[in-house]
């Protein structure tokens, strides 16, 4: 598997080059949110703000106002934890076209619990007007630009930086509101978001080979979650219906999922992989996935249980998984 | 023969001011309750911006504000409460309203200045009805929704800037109250836009040193804001905030690269000396009894007599 470096430093000045209307704000962390290379690149179009998320939030709010349309780069917490009231008012509220970068999803970083997004998708999801998404690999770090700019307001990014392996096929776009379809099968419906997938896709790999039949989905879009094909799928399996997210258990993915279970009617048992309502600590994040059960054994061990069959899958051997880039498995129409 | 009568600007203006402190009393009268003290106050000062200083167009605003039809992005949203204050331009100037509790004051203004119609009033913090209590950007004479309050100054910090990187020449004024002076994001607010040197920012600060819980000193004390604000990089100008000559000197002096900030030192009950019995809480007045309600028609009728 092709692992990509700095993919939003390099796709951001490329993609804004021809885009006079885009501008960046970043607060004091500009080469931690891969910024650096757009200040570089275009100087007049960067603004630094300070380490002042309340009112750079509010600045990129007026600054969309006059027709800009703001890229605010900061570490997720920041932005939705401390500046959560300015979000909703000054950008919100007002469906201003101001695009919120957060970095640091959930448990990507050993920064600990003030640097670790657990519950973004859950505070931000209950913000109208805001779109949310989170792209799972290289390929979507690098068309999430796209999707962004379709959007008339305001957009938050559960944005990936450093090291981002490539799952998908760069022919592969992220698409709005589309879940992409990485498999398809009868026995499990699996719905994973962010860097779960990587650690999904090496569970489903060895799934396979003792002939578990999965339907797997990768969600990008968090808000709004209409997709039918996400009923469609969850309707199905034979035994159950497992979300996996680098998130908290209450509010993000598994929440989102049971929602559209319940309003429909959908009578499948449901097993959600996440954060188990806890803050985390600092350490790395194969450790901390590995602690929190976040990792593919941890899925391994939810499909046993929603078998109630043991597989015999260990550690070592989902280590030695070796992941391809894939094109989506089915077109949704096929469903 | 006749020949006509020039009225000296500072004679208008303090007609203005004594209109929209009895518009606003005449208002509470009525309705048994309202923000009076900020009246009082702010009178000098937003008659002096709206009637002297700010080069704005024409209401683009039907006269009679319409109903609340919905948020913005909505199908149906409700037209910005901006277009009051006459169409977005690059020579015009743009007026962002901070402490949004002033509302009534506001919109005193907008009738008193002909923007909007004095009928209007009567639809005042009725429900359906954009002309709320505590005003928001579908509320005539505001753009931005600042009752969140700190917020709008770092709002019109980005106008600022968009402004700039659009070579408009209009500048951007801003009303505050002291109390904003409290908050963390309005220092944030002065320290970004003293660094970026966005000089197109002009903010006039209501210092009546009143706020909800009393008066500013006992509740959290904000002083020396003059120095504070220097030491911050703005151009500071301190002035008595009901002498019409001082409000308007700091602004038409030329900009220096620095932020202005004009600090209108103010008594919460000028023009309404009844009003201090209730010192030192002013924020909201609700009569006690009919008593007091007819002491305050009274008051009014003095008030109308001076107001011409």
């Amino acid at each position: 598997m092709e692992t990509v470096s700095r993919v939003h430093a390099h796709t951001l000045v490329q993609w804004a080059k021809d885009r006079p209307k885009v501008v960046v704000l970043s607060a004091d962390l500009t080469s931690s949110t891969e910024s650096d290379l757009f200040r570089d690149t275009y100087p007049d179009r960067f603004f630094s703000m300070g380490m002042a998320e309340q009112n750079m939030l509010s600045f990129a709010g007026g600054l969309a106002r006059e027709g800009f349309h703001p890229f605010v780069h900061t570490f997720a917490v920041f932005l939705y934890r401390r500046a959560l009231d300015q979000l909703a008012m000054s950008v919100a509220y007002p469906n201003l076209p101001v695009r919120l970068f957060g970095f640091l999803p959930g448990l990507t970083t050993p920064g600990g619990v003030t640097h670790q997004a657990t519950d973004d998708m859950a505070v931000l999801r209950a913000i109208p007007n805001l779109t949310l998404l989170e792209p799972g690999d290289a390929t979507e770090v690098e068309s999430v630009l796209d999707v962004v700019d379709a959007m008339a307001g305001p957009v938050y990014v559960r944005m990936l930086r450093g090291e981002i392996p490539r799952l998908f096929a760069p022919e592969a776009p992220m698409r709005f509101n589309r879940a992409r379809i990485l498999s398809t099968g009868s026995d499990i419906t699996l719905l994973s978001s962010g860097i779960c997938t990587e650690e999904a896709l090496r569970a489903t790999h060895a799934l396979r080979t003792r002939g578990v039949s999965i339907m797997h989905l990768h969600i990008s879009t968090l808000k709004p979650f209409t997709d039918p094909t996400i009923l469609a799928a969850v309707s199905r399996p034979r035994h159950g219906v497992l979300t996996m997210e680098n998130h908290t258990l209450i509010g993000g993915l598994g929440s989102a999922v049971a929602e559209v279970m319940a309003e429909a009617g959908v009578g499948q048992r449901l097993v959600r992989l996440g954060i188990k309502d806890c803050y985390a600590h600092g350490a790395s994040r194969p450790y901390l996935l590995r602690e929190y059960r976040l990792d593919a054994l941890a899925l391994v061990q939810a499909v046993e249980r929603l078998l109630n069959e043991p597989l015999g899958i260990g550690a070592d051997e989902l280590a030695a998984v070796r992941l391809e880039a894939v094109h989506s498995a089915a077109k949704a129409e096929g469903l | 023969m006749t020949t006509p009568v020039i009225v000296p600007w500072q004679e208008r203006i303090c007609t203005l001011a004594r209109r929209v402190r009895w518009r606003v009393l005449e208002h509470t009268v009525r309705h048994n309750g309202g923000y009076l003290s900020q009246a009082c106050s702010a009178a000098e000062i937003l008659s002096t911006l709206y009637g002297h200083l700010m080069r704005l167009g024409p209401s683009t605003a039907p006269p009679i504000p319409p109903p609340f039809t919905g948020t913005p992005g909505s199908p149906a949203a409700t037209a910005s409460g901006g277009t009051y204050n006459g169409p977005c331009a690059p020579h015009f100037d743009r007026f962002i309203m901070s402490p949004v509790h002033y509302a009534l004051v506001l919109y005193a203004v907008l009738v008193e200045t002909g923007r909007m119609a004095e009928a209007s009033l009567r639809q005042f913090n009725v429900d359906g009805s954009t002309v709320e209590m505590i005003g928001a950007e579908h509320s005539p004479g505001h753009e931005v929704t600042a009752g969140s309050l700190g917020q709008a100054l770092s709002q019109a910090g980005g106008i600022a800037l968009a402004r700039r990187l659009k070579g408009e020449s209009g500048r951007v004024w801003v009303f505050m109250s002291d109390g904003e002076f409290q908050s963390g994001q309005t220092w944030e607010a002065c320290q970004a836009l003293a660094h970026h040197r966005l000089d197109g920012i002009g903010v006039y600060v209501d210092v009546n040193g009143q706020q909800c819980d009393g008066a500013m000193g006992d509740v959290m004390t904000i002083e020396p804001l003059a120095a504070r604000l220097e030491a911050f990089g703005w151009q500071v100008a301190a002035v008595d905030g009901h002498d019409v000559n001082a409000l308007a000197l700091p602004a038409l002096a030329p900009r220096t690269g620095r932020p202005l900030v004009v600090l209108a030192y103010t008594d919460p009950t000028r023009g309404l000396p009844i009003l201090a019995e209730r010192h030192p809480r002013l924020h909201y007045v609700r009569f006690t009894d009919t008593a007091e309600r007819d002491r305050y028609q009274t008051a009014l009728a003095t008030l109308g007599g001076q107001a011409g």
